[in-house]
């Protein structure tokens, strides 16, 4: 549980610091450190797949995609003006942080009534979750209901998003590659 | 993006440790996702993230960067040609489109297995093969 909330502080510094970096470097590999930790979340949570995927897509390529990014662009953020005195800058300052204080408070607000993590009583492990724990292994042979599920139960929703992929890649190398003379 | 040898001795033992481990790891994982965590897509982008480690720390000359370019392409393409081939496969044999027990196989456990073995192949090859696509893009050199 300790684990769980010191996971929670250091996501949270993380993306705080990213967000504060003037140095898209940094950012990056701040983006990457809050990858890892996240890594270390979905494990403590049982969602080996998940973390797995964080570790190799989130950690690994997307950091590398990013910096690689950063070679086509600049890499550092411009100093901000030096803010004007006065009571209308000061309210233009003050009404962002308004409007996320009021979202954050909705969101809490939201969790409130959120079931707790893992009670068997909720909606979502009542349903179709009983069936497949109790029917996958009888029914499809495979030891690991996860990929009972993505293959075999909702083989269509995979298809559908193996195709996304292959259409997202192709369709960003097309963007990216439009007058590179070969 | 030049062949050179790695400037940093440290990156370079490292990554040629753990390079080979990456890739029999992947394979491992697209191979038994049936039986333990993983998959074909964790599998595919553990493949693509050692090739890309070596591309990274070692570089790429001219000819292999575009033989990468063209394998990563195709690697995708067959990926989503595989899936979708197993499910017509399975309406050409009379069952409805992925209905594995209806592959040609002795008993329809053992299709329903290798049905999924089979996908999980394509996802594998689609998912390394995209990721490929878009590191190539983003990090090879470009010639305007």
């Amino acid at each position: 549980m300790a684990l769980k909330f010191a996971f929670l502080l250091i996501l949270v510094v993380c993306a705080a610091a990213a967000v504060r970096a003037r140095d898209l470097l940094s950012s990056v590999i701040l983006l990457c450190a809050y990858s890892l930790v996240m890594t270390l979340t979905w494990t403590l949570l049982n969602a080996v797949d998940v973390a797995l995927t964080e570790a190799a897509v989130g950690a690994g390529i997307v950091t590398v995609l990013l910096i690689a990014a950063m070679g086509r662009t600049v890499s550092r953020e411009e100093e901000p003006e030096p803010a004007a005195a006065g009571a209308a800058s000061a309210l233009r300052r003050a009404l962002p942080l308004l409007a996320v204080l009021c979202t954050g408070a909705v969101l809490v607000y939201g969790t409130l009534d959120m079931p707790d993590y893992s009670d068997p009583s909720a909606p979502a492990n009542t349903h179709v979750a009983a069936r497949y724990i109790s029917g996958s292994v009888p029914e499809t042979g495979l030891i690991n209901f996860v990929t009972a599920i993505l293959a075999g139960y909702r083989g269509y929703d995979t298809f559908g998003e193996t195709t996304v992929i292959f259409a997202a890649a192709v369709c960003a190398s097309l963007i990216l590659g439009r007058g590179v003379r070969k | 993006m030049n062949r050179r040898p790695a400037d940093n001795p440290v990156a370079a033992t490292v990554s040629a440790l753990l390079i080979p481990f990456m890739q029999i790891y992947s394979l491992y994982l697209i191979a038994h996702g049936d039986l333990g965590p993983g998959g074909g897509f964790q599998g595919g982008a553990i493949f693509a993230a050692s090739l890309i480690l070596r591309a990274v720390v070692f570089g790429l000359d001219r000819e292999e960067e575009r033989r990468l370019d063209t394998i990563a392409g195709s690697l995708a393409a067959a990926g989503v040609l595989v899936y979708g081939g197993i499910g017509l496969l399975c309406m050409l044999r009379g069952g409805a489109f992925l209905e594995y027990p209806a592959l040609p196989f002795a008993d329809p456990k053992t299709a329903y297995h290798l049905g999924i073995y089979g996908i999980e192949i394509g996802v594998g090859l689609a998912v390394a093969g995209a990721m490929l696509m878009l590191f190539m893009k983003t990090a090879g050199s470009r010639d305007d």
